[in-house]
């Protein structure tokens, strides 16, 4: 870039224009039983703007072919932009290479890359794997077969009364058994953010390699994988705005290339003979198969729109969303709010006395309101606060105060249904 | 449909007074049941002599339309033959799946403030629930679940005759 085209605009402008945000989103004019659509299911699956969709479109409409296999015409453009979501995605995160960035079906899909690329090949009986209580199932389930499989051990970092982890018994878990840490940066069931960059540091202390369930980290908080270190970052598209069916692992390259492969099939080869079959580079490698070549499309310009709008000023603009709701549900008798860590993202979790979530999140739905009840995928969590489940409103950038209210209004009539 | 209608009053009423809550001492036929995307559980105990149900308590950690679907059930069920019981146990069924077509003769009384029930596919498990675990019990089946086909490891069920 020129000096001459520098602007000395301040790239943070303070205003948030929620409004013309929301007139990015055609969902967000849906009527649910003549009520305007609340939506507060944002952890579980945040909605597509325009841009996004006009993305697939374009590409559906006039790019579609198979990738890396033919020499037309479409096959090439789609092989290209295929290619530039992949680079999307590294700048998105700050990757040093291109092929760090794996493209896989989502979060769930790129933790068991790891547990089966890197786990099944460098666990060993006895070895010990660090979770935390805070782990999505989809951070639990393959550690744990992976442990039944070779004889390997779990090992679980507490959590405090307020949803943090408790860092330092996270420290004292090491010793030379201690083969792998996962991570989740962002509890999808309270919100809390946990010091990923101070626990990355210790393990690397300890020479034990990390990987960071990023799911509800990304949409919220600006990813340098560099500047982290860890080992391996995973997220999907559909919580970023994105489509569904598509999602990254990052990796350290030198990590990726000591892994087996997960899965087998085209493109992933080098060469193949009945006797001997020998991979393809990564990425390739651990690209099986035909790849969602539209969804990872849309899935660069997701975090294109993310970006243009920038996620700092997303995080700050969701941040005081979390301020304004948590002091208006503090506000009501009867509820509780579940998960109050220091630092958070706009989660909140909470119970209403004597009324149970699926009762809570019914009654909510019949004023437009989406709000998500259950154990959220956290079992461990719900366990340690002792409630079986949680009602949950999950707050994004294209969310407004009024919408706060109406969440207000709908809990003090839940509670008046059940006086 | 609205919400409202299926929030009634009678439902209501069950949620926060159950009848027949608590656990038989002398029951010869018990079952628990078990919805495993919520974690809602509940205990049946019933005493049946000579195929007729003498006395039946439920208990358990539900929600309001579970909860008021046990307690309705075992107000209806009590005192009713297995296989009147049975009737009652299919119609409801059919009733809270949409299949019942409530022009026709049944037996359900005022169970059917839970027709509603069938527009909301996420919460159909919850009523059917008790119905599931009644039908268990009397049929001395080791589980209950609202997942056909689930492993009942962690429903632990005693189911005695
Ligand atoms: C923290 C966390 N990890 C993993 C996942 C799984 O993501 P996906 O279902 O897209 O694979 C989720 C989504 O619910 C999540 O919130």
């Amino acid at each position: 870039m020129s000096p001459a085209t520098v602007s000395l605009k301040p790239e943070i402008s303070v205003d948030f224009d929620a409004e013309k945000i929301r007139a990015d989103f055609p969902i967000l004019k849906l009527k649910i039983d003549g009520k305007p659509l609340v939506y507060l299911d944002n952890a579980a699956s945040s909605q597509m703007p325009q841009q996004v969709i006009d993305r697939l479109v374009r590409y559906q409409t006039t790019q579609h072919a198979n990738i890396n296999r033919a020499v037309h015409y479409l096959s090439e453009v789609a092989t290209m932009e295929y290619h530039t979501a992949r680079c999307k995605l590294q700048q998105f995160i700050n990757a040093r290479e291109d092929r760090e960035v794996i493209f896989t079906s989502g979060t769930t899909d790129s933790i068991n890359l790891v547990m089966h690329g890197y786990g099944r090949k460098f666990i060993k009986a006895g070895d010990e794997i660090i979770l935390t209580t805070l782990e999505h199932h989809s951070n639990i389930v393959p550690w744990q077969m992976l442990a039944n499989e070779k004889g390997a051990k779990i090992r679980v970092v507490p959590i405090n009364d307020k949803g943090e982890l408790e860092v330092d018994e996270y420290e004292k878990l090491f010793n030379e058994r201690t083969k792998f840490v996962g991570l989740i940066h962002v509890s999808n069931a309270l919100g809390t953010i946990n010091p990923v960059q101070r626990m990355i540091d210790f393990a690397h202390q300890h020479g034990v390699p990390v990987l960071i369930d990023g799911a509800q980290a990304a949409p919220h908080i600006t990813i340098d994988v560099q500047a982290l270190d860890c080992d391996f970052y995973a997220f999907s598209a559909h919580k970023l705005c994105g489509p569904t069916g598509v999602g990254i692992l990052y990796g350290k390259a030198a990590l990726l290339e000591s892994m087996q492969p997960f899965k087998g099939g085209g493109d992933m080869i080098a060469s193949v003979t009945f006797e001997e079959t020998l991979y393809n580079t990564i990425p390739h490698k651990f690209e099986a198969g035909t790849p969602p070549i539209a969804a990872a499309i849309g899935f660069g310009a997701a975090v294109d729109y993310l970006s243009a709008i920038g996620i700092e000023r997303i995080a700050a603009y969701e941040l005081s969303l979390l301020n304004y709701a948590t002091e208006r549900l503090n506000d009501i008798p009867g509820v509780k709010i579940i998960g109050t860590a220091a630092e958070k993202t706009a989660v909140i979790s909470f119970t209403i006395d004597g009324i149970h979530p699926h009762d809570i999140g019914t009654i909510l739905n019949q004023d437009g309101i989406a709000v998500r009840t259950g154990h959220h995928c956290a079992q461990p969590v719900m366990q340690r606060f002792n409630v079986p489940a949680t009602s949950r409103a999950s707050f994004a950038f294209y969310n407004k105060k009024t919408e706060v209210d109406a969440l207000v209004a709908g809990i003090k009539n839940v509670q008046k249904v059940f006086l | 449909m609205h919400t409202n209608s299926l929030y009634q009053e009678v439902i209501l009423d069950h949620n926060r007074k159950p009848r027949n809550y608590g656990k038989l001492d002398h029951a010869n036929h018990q079952a628990v049941g078990h919805n495993p995307l919520c974690g809602d559980r509940l205990d049946i105990t019933l005493q049946l002599e000579n195929d007729q149900i003498n006395d039946i308590a439920f208990q358990g950690e539900s929600c309001a339309i579970c909860k008021a679907s046990a307690s309705m059930m075992t107000a209806a069920v009590k005192g009713k033959s297995r296989l009147d019981a049975e009737t009652l146990i299919h119609e409801f069924r059919e009733l809270a799946t949409g299949k019942l077509d409530t022009t026709h003769p049944h037996h359900l009384g005022r169970l059917t403030v839970f027709s509603g029930i069938r527009d909301l596919p996420t919460r159909v498990k919850c009523a059917i629930l008790p119905w599931h675990t009644l039908h268990a019990a009397l049929n001395s089946i080791t589980s209950a679940s609202t997942e056909e086909n689930h492993d009942s490891a962690h429903a632990v069920v005693s189911s005695k005759s």
